[in-house]
């Protein structure tokens, strides 16, 4: 049996998770399929199916894909589910929103954020924000799993020449619509993807002192990040919040700028490379995974380190 | 409108658990318990929605151990008009949670499930959308702004990104990001008012779903420093 994975993209590219979660689909040792579920998406399509390794792109067009909405996109998945016996998302926002609609309809438990696989039915996954690893063997036929993407490396973008099939939309779902959608608008590298993050905490002070952190992440071609402490109090937007309900980031570089380090916050960061901490309170949890710690005042130290660069 | 809010007994989000030296499971025992906080978020949201005219009961519910009557008490003291608990000492996954809040769905009736985003001990965000699909009801997961209006829930979701708008057409189940609200603190005379209000107490067995455990923990170990 072969593995499906839903392929995550705006309708003109396919989103760099979708290229991580090859990777872990790799690793379960079958055929690989791929869904491209979306509206004129023949160019991701495209992009798709020179993915390395991939046996064939399956291309769904409609007008009710459009958005990824989850019931559209999980009558689709589901309308092939009987080929695959795994059946992958990437542990975004998106994937975390359709895949357990498809366990649930193929009255299958579902493994989230899976870190590691085991075996064809066995996987890793983080619980209690990340405070334990559990290794789970799942007694289903057929495995709906996430994967958390900063835990397998990207496949190549090139390389593959699958053939692209063309599949019967599924009927659309009528009882839901989508309104609009605001996305923030950024220069920076995406969060979950760039290899250095500069975090800031409550510790800024204000939105204003939060601009401070913008001169060294320009300077480092970083993408900023924000404690929840720090979104709360509404120097930062939302989702540059990086923790445990947040993003999961696994950077080269890990910067935090007046983070107290909650368990939360850890859970979000405490894979990557090299963390380095900067905060007034030696006692601060932050030091507890730095790999360099610095017990001094952000706001002598931003300034110095992005002009010392 | 009538709201059904299912909450979970979980383990402090204060508390840093440890994994068992037996790699069995995390040490909960002796660990202070309290809600879900993400479901403090939804029973908050589903009080304003009262309060605002627009709901007319809350029903809470719980499924778990003898001892998630006190996470329903809490619910009943924010604010919630009465409970349900599905007792059972059986480790309950979301699958068998999502069958469980289908067949209370299927004999209360609400038009709206709201709900936690996810647990902060298993970290699966999976049970809204399961519910969701067993019910063939829209979904809205992520939620950090709900309006209702006539027949419809309008309600903006968390993405990568940014914000996303989606309009449903009710009974639907949203679940709750941490931006939807700022929950209440319950006070002394409302816990005391909280006793008097009704609990009601059903089994799976009595519900008639099967929650027997679907993935088997092979062992849980202390993640790599």
């Amino acid at each position: 049996m072969a593995t499906l994975i839903i392929a995550e993209h705006d309708n003109n590219h396919l989103n760099a998770a979708t290229l991580h979660a090859l990777t872990a689909a790799k690793q379960l040792g079958s055929e690989i399929d791929i869904l491209v579920a979306g509206q004129a998406a023949q160019t991701v399509a495209q992009q798709a199916a020179a993915l390395p390794d991939v046996r064939r792109v399956k291309l769904a067009e409609d007008a009710a894909f459009a958005e990824a909405l989850a019931e559209n996109v999980a009558a689709q998945v589901l309308s092939l589910a009987d080929e695959y016996e795994h059946i992958v998302f990437a542990a975004t926002s998106s994937g975390k929103n359709i895949a357990p609609r498809v366990a649930a309809k193929l009255d299958v438990a579902q493994v989230s954020d899976v870190v590691a696989i085991e075996s064809s039915d066995t996987f890793t996954h983080p619980i209690y924000a990340g405070n334990a690893l559990a290794t789970v063997q799942t007694q289903d036929a057929k495995k709906v799993l996430t994967i958390r993407t900063t835990a397998f490396e990207s496949a190549n973008a090139e390389g593959g020449s699958a053939e692209i099939v063309t599949l019967t939309p599924q009927a659309g779902f009528t009882t839901v619509q989508f309104v609009k959608r605001e996305l923030d608008q950024s220069d920076r590298p995406d969060l979950a993807a760039a290899s250095v993050v500069i975090a800031g905490g409550r510790g800024l002070g204000s939105a204003e002192n939060f601009k401070l952190l913008e001169p060294l992440a320009d300077k480092l071609g970083a993408a900023i990040g924000a404690s929840r402490a720090a979104v709360d109090a509404g120097y930062a937007p939302n989702d540059w919040q990086v923790g445990q309900t947040g993003k999961i980031v696994a950077p080269q570089l890990y910067m935090a700028f007046g983070v107290s380090g909650a368990i939360q916050h850890l859970a979000g960061m405490k894979d990557s490379k090299v963390i380095v901490a900067v905060n007034k309170d030696p006692d601060a949890a932050i030091f507890s995974v730095a790999d360099y710690g610095l017990v001094a005042d952000v706001f002598d130290v931003l300034p110095e380190l992005t002009q010392a660069l | 409108m009538k709201i059904l809010v299912p909450v979970k007994r979980v383990v402090d989000h204060n508390v840093k658990v440890r994994v068992k030296s037996d790699q069995s499971d995390v040490d909960i025992a002796d660990v202070k318990m309290s809600m879900n906080p993400f479901d403090e978020i939804a029973m908050e949201e589903a009080i304003r929605l009262k309060e605002k005219g627009i709901a007319t009961e809350i029903i809470a519910l719980s499924c778990g151990t003898a001892a998630s009557q006190d996470t329903l008490r809490t619910a009943l003291a924010m604010g919630a008009d009465r409970g349900i608990l599905v007792q059972t000492d059986t480790p309950l996954q979301p699958l068998a949670v999502a069958k469980l809040i289908k067949t209370v769905v299927d004999k209360e009736a609400p038009q709206l499930v709201l709900m936690g985003k996810q647990a902060i001990d298993d970290d699966a965000n999976q049970t809204g959308q399961m519910t969701a699909a067993l019910l063939e009801w829209p979904q809205a997961t992520f939620a950090s702004e709900i309006t209702i209006t006539e027949g419809h829930a309008e309600v903006t979701r968390e993405v990568d990104g940014g914000l996303e708008t989606l309009k449903l057409t009710l009974p639907a189940v949203v679940t709750a990001d941490l931006r939807l609200n700022e929950p209440r603190f319950i006070t002394l005379p409302n816990i005391m008012r909280a006793k008097k209000k009704p609990l009601d107490t059903t089994t799976p067995e009595e519900l008639s779903v099967d929650v027997s455990p679907r993935l088997r923990i092979l062992k849980v170990t202390e993640p790599p420093v």
